[in-house]
């Protein structure tokens, strides 16, 4: 028997749960696909592999959180959802970075 | 075949932690599948964070990927899994919506693209490993170099095969009307997530490795 708190609450939930919009849908594709143009772009720009890194990882975190966000809907979900799971990741892979710069030791202390 | 959220909702006055609901107002099923998706998500993360250290740290990494095949190619394979993205949420979205049939046709269409996906990957694969590039030498540099490549590639595609058989368990129940739009979805977070992989493996892998000039 469901209580007046309940049917709104399952309004609200069923509200949550709405499907996406086909156009949002579609233009979140088209963003990917020219994120996607642009990496193909920059690789062939002969950059500095530093800076190629640092580019194509901010273009693919920014494309990570469209995907996170509208095809796996985390936007329109319950708040406390996304921050249950987003911290804890960002938290662990910050820890795995602390030591990336010593990637370049060997590079730099090499004698010329 | 709508989702079970009246179940999960409290009654309204009470805290939503006093038990008999969930908190996030999900069923348990999605919040598994969250929960698993960060840790493989992690998994990978430290996978690509290592490939990607060794990549910046070496100076014998080769450059073996011309634009033509190997570029376009692996462009054609983002395009695919992106597009097997798209058709997941049509199909999320029929499930919802009580189209039952519609939303088994989308996920065929998905597992579709991650087959399509599979068979490119597996291609360019025999052709690397007929060049003479193996988990521990290569012809043309660093031993790392096919040791991360075949490494990385290799779990995502296992990660792709595996998300092709459970959309295909999926739409078949979801024709029968044995599984309803929470198990439609709880999949497509799946698939998501290994387009979501791909799209760190794909510039990191190929195109920092790609012959320029």
């Amino acid at each position: 028997m469901p209580h007046e708190g309940e049917v709104i609450n399952r309004m609200t939930a069923a509200a949550d749960h709405a499907p996406m919009s086909k156009q949002i849908t579609f233009t979140v594709w088209f963003c990917l696909l020219g994120m996607t143009a642009v990496e193909v772009f920059l690789a062939y720009e002969q950059l500095e592999l530093k800076v190629m890194l640092v580019l194509l990882m901010t273009l693919s975190i920014v494309k990570a959180s469209l995907i996170i966000a509208y095809f796996m809907h985390l936007r329109y979900e319950r708040q406390s959802l996304a921050w249950t799971l987003m911290p804890a990741l960002i938290f662990v892979v910050g820890m795995l970075f602390v030591v990336f710069p010593d990637s370049v030791r060997v590079l730099l202390m090499k004698p010329k | 075949m709508s989702s079970q959220a009246h179940e999960l909702s409290p009654v309204a006055g009470e805290s939503v932690w006093s038990g008999g609901a969930s908190p996030y107002a999900i069923p348990s099923k999605k919040l598994g599948m969250w929960l698993f998706i960060v840790s493989d998500a992690i998994t990978f993360s430290a996978i690509l964070i290592a490939y990607s250290y060794v990549r910046v740290a070496s100076e014998t990494w080769p450059r073996p990927f011309a634009f033509s095949p190997s570029i376009i190619n692996a462009t054609v394979m983002t395009f695919v899994l992106l597009s097997s993205s798209v058709t997941m949420v049509l199909g999320v979205r029929a499930a919802k919506l009580g189209l039952r049939s519609a939303a088994a046709g989308w996920l065929v269409a998905t597992l579709m693209g991650g087959v399509i996906f599979d068979i490119l990957h597996l291609r360019e694969w025999f052709g690397l490993i007929h060049e003479g590039v193996r988990l521990w030498s290569n012809p043309w540099g660093t031993p790392l170099f096919g040791a991360t490549f075949f490494g990385l590639t290799g779990l995502h595609m296992t990660h792709v095969t595996i998300g092709v058989v459970y959309l295909a368990v999926v739409a078949a129940g979801t024709a029968r009307g044995r599984f309803n739009a929470d198990d439609v979805e709880v999949s497509g977070l799946y698939w998501h997530f290994v387009d979501l992989v791909w799209m760190f493996i794909f510039p990191l892998v190929y195109l920092l490795s790609a012959r320029v000039g």
